[in-house]
């Protein structure tokens, strides 16, 4: 069962915006006052620093995608958007959870943990909280398996997905205008 | 040169040739107010920030040039609210100006401290909130760029107080310097498309060209023209572009939805190729979508990508402006050959203009407008669905209760062809829309996507303000009229003589109406009384001449001294008929297919 993003009616779109006051807040009131439900939504600088990028999940069941693209475009700070099929993506995500783990299941946590190669951030007397970086289908295979330990906190960050490089030419990223699979949309008025 | 934050959007305002804007002074924009004294710029002063939003559409629509509002922080920012949301609907270019709170106090409930640009972040095409006043020349530029061009809009320009008060070293951006990355609006379509567009357009057998405000915005009125009259192809003219194809013309099939005409409904459900050409599927229009036009391909042309299969799917959609598409378009028929239209005019003969005035209007003369021999059958059909079913009404002479469609065909028969009609929302609006004959673009000026009951007084004002050279009538109705009754205080001071006609019912008729068919006659808080407010004593004490028509006898003479009136303006109170239903009718969620007709059309009592 996944839970966080990699159902099919679920695509990622990373969206170039000017880095201003209350873009955010525009890209927001754009998906709901058009009905778009956001899965889930990450915002940082680019390296660029008059540009952010926003990764955002979007759910496709409540509006086409290309509707939700289009009228992305529309807002004046956006200057791209690429839709990053996973095939085409490295994607990422982050998940920190605190679990119950008394003496008897804390062994069984711990060896859990190094299999999915996490890390043990904080210790309690009968809890530990975890880091898990990956994949977001590896995030939902742990949180599955976490779950029956009892869960008390756990936030993940929602993906953030950079295009595959290309590896049959020169090294230079996919290009995504390019591909079949990617699209990437120009600016329109 | 030296110039505080509020000299230099004045002389922005300027460098944009600003002429007119329209607004009302208060604590945050007082900066911005002096400089106005010494500018070229004149500003005319509101009753109320609405009327000044409107103003500014009304100006804008048949002018084309961006119209300019100003008003202050707080209730006058969110008073302008509306007229935002009404231009962003409609595509009006509009530029509003408001002071806000000074920096060091936004954010803490200040005195008339509202978010402003967060309130219009969804019903402006953008804003700005001024930060640091060596942006005001620049942001200024930036805003009436992003107004004018692409698919039209609302912008606004939130300007803190001591923004205004601080001081900044003049200088005026070249368009290079715009600070616009992520704005690049398209004009020219694919030639790809266009083509493959012009390809359906000559294949089909039933076409329509569902033309839409677009047309207007693109300025393209000749070039749907030479479209229509050089292929044959009939065209209806939604509520946002009445004007852009001349109701005289014989391809003219008038309004089409929820209270078009039967011809140009029924044309489109019929169709098996719509050309929509700057137009939107508006639901006001498509009626269920599931069941308008079930056997129609679809061009559809939108200078805004988002237009594009948001409502019904299109085979051919081409993004651009619809001048340069439909000139476009027009070349890939000389490529394939296609005759002009001075061949394929046939029997009415000589140039265009002679053709339109020789023609009668709504008279079902389609077929002997083009002679393009596979559309003959279509345009027969056309012709015997517009005898069967004109649009009609029943005015008994005498004493009989006046109706609004009488009084529209008298007025349109009483002024000038090019006459600039202002409208409200609602039952007028729809009788003004089926019964004036519009032959000339920009002559119609009403709120289509929101409708907003109390446009039409404002709008008039702004319009008349615009094209002083025209005669402009608002139709408004008295519910409407109630609503922004005021600015016409604003235009007997300013001298601007616009002439109302009020189509007093004593009721908000179009709920009425709904209320008769839907709703078993409950009628639910939508009587209003005729005579309270007394409309002629209103209008008189706003420093207009005041005239109450009650039967067909005084409807002429009063039209006819409303017109030679013209240093202030006139207020005609018409009692027209409270049951009078606008026909026909789609009921809404309903097919076209099920279009209700004028009762008498099928042998019943009206």
């Amino acid at each position: 069962m996944s839970m966080y993003g990699t159902d099919k009616r679920h695509h990622t779109l990373t969206v170039l915006v000017e880095n201003k006051a209350g873009v955010l807040a525009r890209v927001a009131g754009l998906f709901s006052r058009r009905g778009y439900n956001i899965f889930s939504l990450a915002v940082a600088p680019s390296d660029d620093e008059r540009f952010s990028r926003i990764t955002i999940v979007v759910d496709v069941e409540s509006s086409p995608l290309d509707q939700i693209m289009k009228q992305l475009d529309k807002l004046i700070p956006v200057v791209s958007i690429t839709e990053l099929d996973p095939s085409v993506a490295r994607e990422r995500e982050l998940l920190l959870a605190t679990l119950e783990a008394g003496p008897e299941t804390r062994g069984q946590l711990i060896q859990l943990v190094g299999v999915f190669e996490g890390k043990i951030i904080d210790v309690g007397r009968d809890r530990l909280t975890v880091a898990l970086e990956g994949a977001p289908r590896k995030l939902d295979d742990f949180e599955d398996l976490i779950r029956s330990y009892g869960i008390v906190e756990m936030q993940r960050t929602g993906r953030v997905a950079l295009p595959m490089l290309d590896r049959s030419g020169d090294h230079s990223p996919l290009r995504l205008a390019d591909s079949t699979t990617g699209t990437n949309t120009e600016k329109a008025g | 040169m030296e110039l505080t934050g509020a000299q230099a959007l004045i002389k922005s305002l300027e460098k944009q040739q600003v002429e007119v804007m329209f607004g009302l002074p208060g604590g945050a924009i007082l900066p911005v107010y002096d400089p106005i004294l010494d500018s070229s710029i004149r500003h005319i002063l509101v009753r109320h920030e609405q009327g000044a939003g409107h103003m500014a559409e009304g100006y804008a629509q048949v002018t084309g040039r961006p119209g300019v509002a100003m008003v202050t922080s707080g209730p006058g920012a969110t008073n302008i609210v509306t007229p935002l949301a009404d231009a962003y609907m409609d595509s009006i270019p509009l530029v509003v100006v408001t002071g806000q709170v000074a920096t060091t106090a936004i954010g803490t409930d200040a005195f008339q401290e509202s978010d402003i640009t967060g309130i219009t972040m969804g019903i402006t095409k953008h804003n700005w909130l001024i930060t640091d006043v060596n942006d005001i020349p620049r942001v200024v530029a930036e805003a009436f760029h992003v107004a004018t061009t692409g698919r039209p809009g609302p912008v606004l320009i939130d300007v803190p107080k001591d923004i205004a008060n601080s001081t900044m070293e003049w200088y005026w951006p070249e368009p290079s310097e715009l600070d616009l990355p992520g704005y690049h609006p398209l004009t020219e379509g694919d030639p790809a498309l266009i083509r493959s567009a012009v390809e359906l357009l000559l294949a089909a057998e039933r076409p329509v060209i569902y033309a839409g405000g677009g047309i207007l915005k693109a300025r393209a009125a000749d070039s749907l023209r030479e479209l229509a009259e050089r292929t044959g192809i009939p065209v209806v003219t939604t509520l946002m572009a009445r004007g852009s194809f001349p109701d005289s013309h014989p391809l003219c099939l008038g309004m089409p939805g929820m209270h078009g005409n039967y011809t140009a409904v029924t044309a489109m459900q019929r169709s098996d190729l719509l050309i929509a050409l700057g137009s939107r599927f508006d639901d006001r229009v498509t009626g269920r979508v599931d069941a308008f036009a079930p056997d129609a391909k679809v061009i559809h042309v939108d200078i805004d990508p988002a237009e594009h299969n948001k409502v019904r799917r299109a085979d051919v959609a081409v993004a651009g402006d619809c001048r340069l598409v439909i000139d476009e378009m027009l070349s890939a028929l000389d490529a394939l050959g296609l005759p002009h239209s001075d061949a394929t005019r046939g029997g009415s003969g000589g140039a265009p203009s002679d053709a339109v005035e020789g023609a009668p209007a709504r008279s079902g003369s389609l077929a002997a407008a083009c002679p393009r021999e596979r559309l003959v059958p279509w345009r027969a059909q056309l012709g015997e669905w517009q005898q069967r079913f004109p649009l009609v009404y029943d005015q008994q002479p005498g004493s009989g209760a006046l109706k609004p469609q009488f009084v529209l065909e008298a007025l349109r028969d009483a002024t000038p062809d090019d006459t600039i009609v202002a409208s409200g929302v609602g039952q007028h609006q729809m009788f003004a829309s089926q019964w004036w004959q519009f032959d000339h673009p920009y002559t119609w000026v009403n709120s289509g996507g929101l409708g907003t009951m109390g446009f039409a007084v404002p709008a008039a004002i702004g319009a008349k303000v615009g094209r002083p050279d025209k005669t402009v009538w608002a139709v408004d109705g008295d519910g409407c009229f109630q609503m922004t009754a005021q600015e016409l205080v604003t235009a007997s001071s300013e001298r601007i003589p616009v002439k109302i006609a009020i189509l007093n019912n004593a009721y908000l008729g179009m709920v009425r109406q709904w209320q008769e068919m839907f709703y078993e006659e409950r009628y639910s808080e939508v009587y209003l009384s005729p005579d309270l407010p007394d409309y002629v004593g209103w209008a008189e004490s706003m420093g207009c001449v005041g005239i109450r028509v009650d039967s067909t006898e005084e409807v002429a003479s009063a039209i006819d001294k409303a017109n030679n009136i013209d240093d202030r303006p006139v207020v005609i109170d018409f009692r027209t008929d409270a049951f009078e239903k606008v026909y026909p009718m789609v009921a809404a969620g309903a097919s076209n297919d099920d279009i209700m007709v004028d009762p008498s059309l099928l042998g019943g009592d009206r």
